[in-house]
């Protein structure tokens, strides 16, 4: 309990520092806002009173403390630019198509790692395993975006399988929306995969050398029932520590693809935002996307309890 | 017997020497019909030329093999020869006699959009505006490298020394230190940079600036887990009980240690900062045009000039995949060597 | 040939060779022996002597593959082991054969349930269903003396002592009422004072089964009463083998001898050195000419180092017995005649 409690704080801190260096950071903009918002050309007391209405003049710690005091309450202010939406409006209706698109690429990845890790590690040395072993550190050196482009090339633009710059939503039609997400969340997954294929084989490897194994054998169980009954799960903790580590980069490859394909997803938001010095828009979504990245690793760290029982006394 | 032996070794050798020299043959021709044939699909030929070329990586393997009597890590080889070339063409990019890289103004009377053609004054070819592809991909691998370069040399200093510190006092600086550091990485990398680039200008300056801050936070944390292991070793014991410094026994005993593995790390980084660096540039955060970068070069595909002139985007793509690859595959190398920690990950 | 008394394993010339890359090992170098129904057979040597190599060939565990050539004939309960295909051979492990391996603490999987270990066992050979596996389990555990069964089943293995631990790596291999059960140094792991418990456990669980058992040990003193007869192995090969009683009370073989008079007696005077055989086992990628323990032997002859010797009767003056009773012998000098020779002289 007092181990939670202690994570927990740190979580806090580490949020605190975050929300508060994301303010700074963006307030520092060169520029004024009450331009950016008025257009210029208006008499000099416009500029005057808005940034009065807006706060703007008053010392940076005090309008850290309205922003993160009404933040709390899910208030993140309002948009900048035309249309001036509600910030937290604007971010509940990118978040969905962002988070679609990641978990989709997370999920293809590890569907596909799974088997390919299990069968090159089973035949490890061989032909198959070589060949599969040098595709995916070849994929590694493939940025997503450049990834995205070639893939374009040839499923949508080549061949006319998918569409692209389109988006349709989950709820309006399920296999539409399915076949446009699929050739981004393709993009977001080649690198996962990579990764994954690469750290559960090596892990795999090394379990199948483990005695338990040979004991298992020794009963008598299929070679396929052994993979996946007894070297898995004693495999996967290396996985399921990179799946948080690469979170970052996750989220950055949707950032990417969201841009390439022009979704309606937090990644191109937060790029056109930054683009026009839409402030409290850049702030909210930093803040959001760093609580999502710490909520994650957070709890992958609980999923070890689950995955490995010998660390469960010690946590209780 | 022993004549037999080397007789049986000579015979080998021979074979081996031969096989090379067909797979080469045939590699050579594969790769060279796949590239020439004019009715293949671009799939097609991307796929000849790939198995072409991979038949004569293993011939030359199979040679060097037979001319050697053991074998070389070929692709390692290769990967340095290629390291080395681009960082000489990338320093020596302005004195070498390339077609215009940025000045349109230059170009009016050069083709445009232009496919690759190895014996023209355009060996790989020009984009839209008629600017020679060699020239900018070599400017831009100048302007790729001296940014990760610095950004890596400034967050393996400053992040390195700041995780010595931690790990070296512990306590109170090890925590502030520590929740600096989780708040940096609980910002995404990419989410970062572009948040930087909200308010800076995307000068060279000011891009190594912000990506060396992306290095930092992993810096601080390997030197300080590596700082802790050897702090508690016997040498650093001793040297406090002969009357050393606290500054002394950091400098002189700790960092030497932990100056191994930080520096594996960086060339792993490298790759991960050139990346970062084009993802930047592709999105339009980066070094603006008309300079080249490889990202902002690729950029230029989009918008349909990808779909009637592949160069554009394939050229750049190139150049930013082999080096990528030739970090990555030298950063494993490293880290397998003098990392046996962090290797694994 | 009755029920009681059925030849349950027979070994025929078996060799099981592995080619490294640093050379090619003989662990196996022609072994053979035959075990009943109910019967125990100690095997006995150094580590590296190709004991535990023996025992994963005999069951097949051990394969023809790649780096491994296994030669000569294996049969469990009339099926020739080695000629069978994999699919058919994992359906005699379990049934027919099971093993007992060395280290608890590693041979049960960390994140399966104690229960799972010796229920799948039971679903897949058996086809019992959950419950009745489950039943069936707790059982087992009981036999094994393990105390509240059904709570163990649910329990992990670090959860459990190192004894108790080995009990549930017998119980695994008891599942499917195996004829014949290799244990590969089964107490080697585990405390002293859980090991005799341990060893007089299989030893019961064996004679209430009419089991056949081989105990691979290299410590004779476990061996000593609790099996019928005894095999000792030195490099890959069966120097001495008779009935358990006949080797300790009249070893042929020095190197028998020389194991015998490493065993600490509670009977020996206070203050007893102890004998350690002199040299290191030999090096079994480049073994020596002739008999592979004439360097360590303190009777070698120059014979010993040309000429391998082979097995052969031992002319200890008890004869008449039937094949399995008699006692053979791999040495030119045997004690046995050697001490014969020198009472006369």
């Amino acid at each position: 309990m007092r181990r939670i409690a202690l994570r927990a704080g740190e979580l806090l801190a580490v949020l605190f520092v975050v929300s508060f260096g994301v303010f700074a950071m963006v307030t520092l903009m060169p520029g004024d806002p009450a331009v950016a918002i008025l257009g210029e050309g208006h008499p000099k007391q416009d500029y005057v009173d808005l940034r009065q209405e807006l706060g703007l003049d008053d010392p940076l710690l005090t309008r850290y403390w309205h922003w993160l005091s009404s933040a709390v309450t899910g208030d993140l202010g309002r948009s900048l630019v035309p249309p001036q939406g509600d910030v937290t409006d604007r971010i509940l209706g990118a978040l969905p198509v962002s988070f679609q698109l990641a978990t989709m690429g997370l999920l293809i990845a590890l569907v596909l790692a799974v088997p390919l890790a299990m069968w090159s590690a089973a035949h490890a040395g061989g032909l198959v395993d070589r060949i599969i072993s040098a595709s995916m550190f070849a994929i590694l050196s493939i940025p997503s975006f450049l990834a995205g482009l070639l893939l374009i090339m040839v499923f949508a633009n080549g061949l006319g399988w998918f569409p692209r710059a389109q988006w349709v939503r989950i709820s309006e039609d399920l296999p539409a929306n399915l076949h446009h997400a699929l050739l981004p969340a393709l993009v977001i997954a080649m690198m996962e995969l990579a990764l994954f294929t690469r750290i559960l084989r090596n892990d795999l490897i090394v379990t199948l050398n483990e005695d338990y194994i040979l004991a298992a054998r020794a009963k008598g169980m299929p070679p396929w029932r052994i993979m996946v009954t007894d070297a898995l799960r004693p495999s996967s903790f290396s996985l399921v520590t990179l799946m948080g580590i690469s979170l970052g980069r996750l989220i950055g490859s949707t950032v990417i693809v969201e841009y390439l394909f022009a979704l309606p997803g937090m990644g191109s938001m937060i790029v056109t935002a930054a683009n026009q010095g839409d402030f409290p828009l850049v702030q909210g979504a930093v803040l959001i996307i760093a609580l999502v990245y710490v909520v994650v690793n957070a709890s992958i760290d609980v999923s070890y309890g689950y995955l490995d029982p010998r660390t469960r006394r010690v946590h209780a | 017997m022993r004549s037999d032996k080397s007789r049986a070794r000579a015979e080998n050798r021979t074979r081996t020497l031969l096989v090379g020299a067909a797979l080469l043959v045939a590699g050579g021709a594969v790769a060279g019909f796949g590239w020439t044939t004019p009715t293949l699909v671009l799939a097609g030929k991307a796929v000849l030329v790939l198995a072409g070329l991979g038949l004569i990586f293993h011939g030359i393997a199979r040679l060097v093999v037979g001319f050697r009597g053991k074998p070389v890590d070929l692709l390692f080889v290769l990967a340095v020869v290629w390291l080395i070339g681009i960082c000489v063409a990338a320093v020596l990019a302005p004195l070498l006699p390339l077609g215009e890289h940025n000045d349109v103004a230059k170009t009016l009377v050069e083709p445009t959009n232009m496919a690759p053609s190895l014996l023209t004054d355009h060996p790989l070819g020009t984009n839209n505006q008629g600017l020679d592809l060699l020239s900018r991909s070599l400017h831009g691998a100048r302007t790729s490298l001296a940014i990760s370069l610095l950004a890596v040399t400034i967050g393996t200093v400053v992040g390195g020394a700041i995780g010595v510190m931690a790990g070296y006092f512990r306590k109170g600086v090890d925590s502030v230190v520590g929740i600096f550091t989780n708040a940096l990485l609980a910002v995404p990398p990419l989410i970062l940079l572009i948040t930087l680039s909200t308010f800076l200008d995307p000068s060279l300056r000011n891009m190594a600036l912000a990506l060396s801050l992306l290095t930092i936070p992993s810096m601080v944390r390997l030197a300080r887990a590596n700082t802790i292991a050897f702090a508690q070793r016997e040498f650093v014991m001793a040297a406090r009980l002969m009357g050393a410094t606290r500054f002394r026994v950091m400098t002189r005993e700790l960092v030497p240690n932990v100056l191994l593995p930080v520096c594996s790390m960086a060339v792993v980084m490298i790759s991960a900062l050139i990346v970062a660096e084009a993802s930047l540039s592709f999105l339009g955060l980066g070094i603006q045009q008309p300079d080249p970068t490889w990202g902002n070069m690729i950029a230029e595909g989009e918008g349909g000039a990808m779909e009637d002139y592949p160069h554009i985007v394939l050229v750049p793509g190139a150049f930013l995949f082999l080096t990528v690859f030739s970090f990555n595959l030298l950063g494993e190398k490293a880290q397998k060597r003098w990392d046996t920690r962090s290797a694994k990950l | 040939m009755n029920d009681t008394n059925e030849l349950v394993l027979e070994v025929a010339d078996l060799h099981t060779v592995f080619t490294t890359p640093r050379g090619v090992m003989r662990a196996v170098d022609g072994v053979s022996m035959s075990l009943r129904a109910g019967e125990t057979l100690g095997i006995v040597g150094e580590s590296g002597s190709g004991k535990s190599v023996l025992g994963r060939t005999v069951m097949g565990l051990i394969a023809d593959n790649a780096t491994t050539a296994v030669s000569g004939s294996v049969r469990i309960g009339g099926h020739d082991v080695h000629a069978m295909k994999p699919k058919d051979r994992r359906k005699l492990w379990g049934p027919e054969v099971a093993m007992v391996f060395q280290d608890p603490m590693t041979s049960l999987n960390p994140v399966k349930r104690v229960g799972a270990h010796i229920t799948e066992a039971l679903r897949l050979h058996l086809g019992l269903n959950r419950k009745d596996a489950h039943e069936r389990a707790i059982d087992l555990l009981r036999q094994v003396f393990i105390p509240e069964p059904a709570r163990r089943m649910k329990q992990y293995p670090h959860e459990l002592s190192g004894g108790m631990r080995q009990r549930v790596v017998i119980a695994m291999a008891l599942a499917c009422d195996p004829k014949l059960l290799i244990a590969d140094e089964p107490t080697t792991a585990l405390d002293v004072t859980v090991q005799k418990q341990i060893l007089d456990l299989l030893a019961s669980l064996a004679s209430q089964r009419n089991m056949a058992t081989i105990l691979i040990s290299h410590d004779l003193g476990a061996v000593e009463g609790r099996t019928d007869r005894v095999a000792v192995m030195y490099g890959g090969r069966t120097v001495e083998t008779s009935l358990t009683s006949r080797v300790f009370a009249r070893p042929a073989h020095p190197y028998a001898e020389a194991l015998l008079a490493s065993i600490p007696r509670i009977a020996d005077a206070p203050h007893t050195v102890l004998r350690a055989i002199e040299g290191a086992p030999p090096n079994m990628l480049a073994p020596p000419g002739g008999c592979s323990f004439a360097p360590r032997c303190r009777l070698a002859q120059d014979r010993c180092r040309e000429e391998q010797p082979q097995l052969r009767e031992m002319s200890d003056g008890v004869r008449g017995l039937h094949a399995e009773a008699s006692h053979l012998g791999a040495c030119h000098f045997p004690l046995t005649e050697v001490t014969e020779r020198q009472e006369v002289g």
